[in-house]
């Protein structure tokens, strides 16, 4: 479904941006700080979308309390996030968005890029971000890895640059590494290969996402599992590669093996929740979810390894003077620590960790980044119990998890190719 | 100027054209806006205008396309035999059998109930009654029914054409229940007094006589099933296709032109259709 958003902002920022020249001007005459705007900044408000993991209401609340100006949050589904990005530009300030997406949405020239020496914590980012790699000696995984899409050449360079140029084109928030989740208590056997996903066994008890970008690459990992097929490059893949990938998995669709396909966070909960589905693709905090309904879920680590992605927060062409500011305050606010902290304890990865350790308990970091074993009960943000005492995190440590990353989301050459054919797919 | 508004001419042209514009600007327009994007190309994060056959040329030369169209027609087809039985009975009773006026409407808007709240609530809520550990499944297991839980209650082609027949079964009532209401009672009874029995009257008086209101009543069920695709997509688990799921999906991957030629495509098989079904009742002549 197709969004659209009336807005009567065309007064409002053409109201601020009086205002903010007029604060500048003044600035620069008097006291000649940049943080003379703080005067106005209250009438600010920047709208930001993306997908629902991280446009969290807590955070809008929260900016509101630290920062004094309001965040307008919009949750729409992967692919309406690409569609908004990519088609209106003037819709939104921020956009937060996953790194694959850049490859479709920058040569749009929508966004601009971020000047990192703005950025306070641009050095406590994670490796992953900037080389590229996890620690000095991993290797870099296959698909649209972000370091390969998160450099440009200047404020409104549109070429991806493969080094750290100190224009970034996301700044970096938030990442995971995503695997099956599955029943325990409905499969009753472990389940240790991408491949159980097309098991007889599980006939018409098995999903994947619809979602082409993503459900291609947890494709891939379960069409190499299988032993049909080792790809070169699975997040780069030829058209003889997509044609076979998708004909194993149409075959298997015609045999009944999937009960549904889903394309927004809260259908995998209910088809999990619900025991429709025993097996699936699924999303850190969908498994999260499940849990908190008191429906036993584990995101089992799979010894082919994790399908990653990243996400993180850009910025619009249109923004400039006071709401570009505004907009380099939030994100600096973003990455020193309290949202961090808030989207660890729900089973994700702080791009800032070392920032977001402040804002954890000393189990709680225990818990979710070190692969520790609970001391104590483990809350969600919004307090359910996630683990009791004695458990451990499914697949373990920080390290353990994002160093067995073998693909990233991607976005391939033959995209066009792989859309028109994934539509294919769910229409067979 | 005062000569001129005498002119019965311009009087008449004045009185059409406020319609005509409206028209215009929110049909006219929207359609041709869509036929000329039709023949643009798409890259993956721009269109370009151009005038070329390829999005009909992928459209026509591909199996899939030919496979969803035959499953919206399937839809369609299956969806109107059930509401039309449904929709005449229900019309039927409440025209002939229901005696005093004041139950007729009251029964009537007891059938307008359901539609009180929206309809993706109405369709939503079949999800935890026929799913594999709802209630349709523990009540028959209960019962001894069945053994163990019947599958294809959701997510599949029973369950999605159950949702259509519950949404737009209505559709059918409202106009064969008004073209009933109209039907001249005496009519009834000369064929009674004449010697026709139940069977016969039903057959060579009242469906003849009810035939617009049918028509009426399969105009907008067929449209409403051949251009969804919500209803296709949550039923059937995003298992199925009908062309209104091709054209979301196309939007969604931002493949525009692809999706207008579709479009296109939809809304000439669409207008075909009814002109067929126009063919066999005059419509016009009983409104």
């Amino acid at each position: 479904m197709t969004k659209f958003t009336s807005r009567t902002g065309l007064s409002r920022r053409a109201l601020l941006k009086g205002a903010a020249s007029t604060a500048i001007a003044a600035g620069s005459t008097t006291l000649g700080a940049p943080m003379l705007w703080a005067q106005n900044i209250k009438d600010v408000t920047i709208r930001q979308f993306g997908t629902g993991v991280s446009n969290l209401n807590d955070v809008a609340n929260k900016v509101k309390e630290d920062l004094g100006f309001t965040l307008e949050m919009t949750a729409l589904d992967t692919d309406s996030v690409t569609q908004r990005a990519a088609t209106q530009p003037n819709s939104f300030d921020i956009a937060d968005i996953e790194y694959f997406i850049c490859k479709k949405v920058w040569a749009a020239g929508n966004m601009q890029a971020m000047d990192t020496s703005k950025i306070a914590n641009y050095d406590k980012i994670a490796g992953t971000f900037r080389s590229g790699l996890l620690t000095p000696t991993s290797t870099i995984a296959q698909g649209t890895a972000p370091h390969t899409v998160g450099f440009t050449s200047g404020q409104n360079g549109t070429e991806f640059i493969q080094e750290e140029s100190g224009w970034m084109t996301l700044i970096p928030t938030i990442y995971n590494a995503d695997t099956l989740g599955i029943r325990p208590d409905l499969i009753g056997r472990p389940i240790n290969n991408w491949s159980e996903l097309l098991n007889p066994e599980f006939k018409g008890k098995a999903s994947i996402l619809d979602i082409s970008s993503i459900g291609i690459m947890d494709m891939a990992m379960v069409v190499e599992s299988m032993g049909e097929y080792t790809y070169p490059d699975k997040g780069n893949m030829t058209k003889e590669e997509i044609d076979l990938t998708l004909g194993i998995f149409t075959e298997a669709k015609k045999n009944g093996q999937f009960r549904a396909f889903w394309k927004s966070f809260d259908e995998s909960v209910n088809l999990m929740a619900s025991g429709e589905v025993v097996i699936q693709s699924m999303w850190s905090p969908a498994i999260t979810a499940v849990k908190s309904q008191g429906v036993p879920c584990v995101y089992q680590p799979l010894e082919e390894g994790y399908r990653s992605w990243g996400g993180g927060l850009g910025i619009s062409a249109a923004l400039s003077g006071l709401e570009l500011e505004a907009a380099y305050e939030y994100i600096n606010w973003y990455l020193s620590g309290w949202v961090g902290g808030y989207l660890m304890r729900q089973g994700y990865y702080s791009a800032v960790p070392e920032t977001s350790k402040k804002f954890m308990t000393a189990d709680e970091w225990g818990f979710w980044y070190e692969g520790k074993a609970a001391q104590g009960d483990i809350l969600s943000p919004t307090g359910d119990k996630l683990a009791g005492t004695g458990e451990v995190r499914d697949g373990g440590a920080f390290l353990d998890r994002m160093g067995s990353v073998v693909c990233w989301n991607s976005v391939m050459d033959e995209n066009q190719y792989m859309v028109r054919k994934w539509n294919e797919f769910i229409a067979a | 100027m005062k000569k001129l508004l005498e002119n019965r001419n311009v009087t008449g042209w004045l009185m059409v054209s406020p319609l005509a514009a409206v028209l215009l600007v929110f049909l006219v327009m929207p359609i041709a806006l869509i036929v000329i994007v039709s023949f643009w190309r798409a890259t993956e994060f721009s269109i370009i205008p151009a005038f070329e056959w390829d999005n009909y040329a992928f459209l026509f030369g591909s199996p899939v396309t030919y496979t969803v169209f035959f499953n919206t027609f399937k839809y369609a087809f299956i969806t109107w035999a059930f509401t039309l039985i449904i929709g005449f009975t229900v019309a039927y009773y409440l025209a002939f059998h229901i005696r005093s006026l004041t139950w007729q409407v009251a029964l009537f808007l007891l059938c307008t109930i359901p539609f009180w709240t929206s309809n993706i609530i109405r369709m939503i809520s079949w999800i935890p009654f026929l799913g594999r550990n709802g209630i349709a499944n523990s009540t028959m297991m209960s019962w001894g029914v069945i053994d163990e839980p019947v599958e294809w209650l959701l997510f599949s082609d029973f369950a999605v054409i159950l949702a259509f027949v519950h949404l737009y079964t209505l559709f059918m009532v409202v106009p064969i229940f008004n073209t009933m209401m109209r039907i001249d009672k005496s009519l009834i009874e000369a064929a009674r007094d004449a010697g026709a029995n139940g069977a016969q009257i039903l057959w060579n008086v009242i469906i003849p006589l009810t035939k617009p209101g049918i028509m009426i009543g399969t105009i907008f069920v067929v449209t409403l099933v051949m251009g969804d695709f919500i209803t296709v997509r949550f039923m059937s688990g995003s298992q199925s296709a009908n062309v209104g799921r091709l054209i979301s999906n196309d939007i969604a991957l931002l493949q525009y032109p692809s999706a207008s030629a579709t479009a296109i495509v939809l809304l000439a098989t669409v207008l075909i259709t009814i002109g067929i079904l126009l063919r066999f009742v005059d419509i016009r002549k009983e409104l």
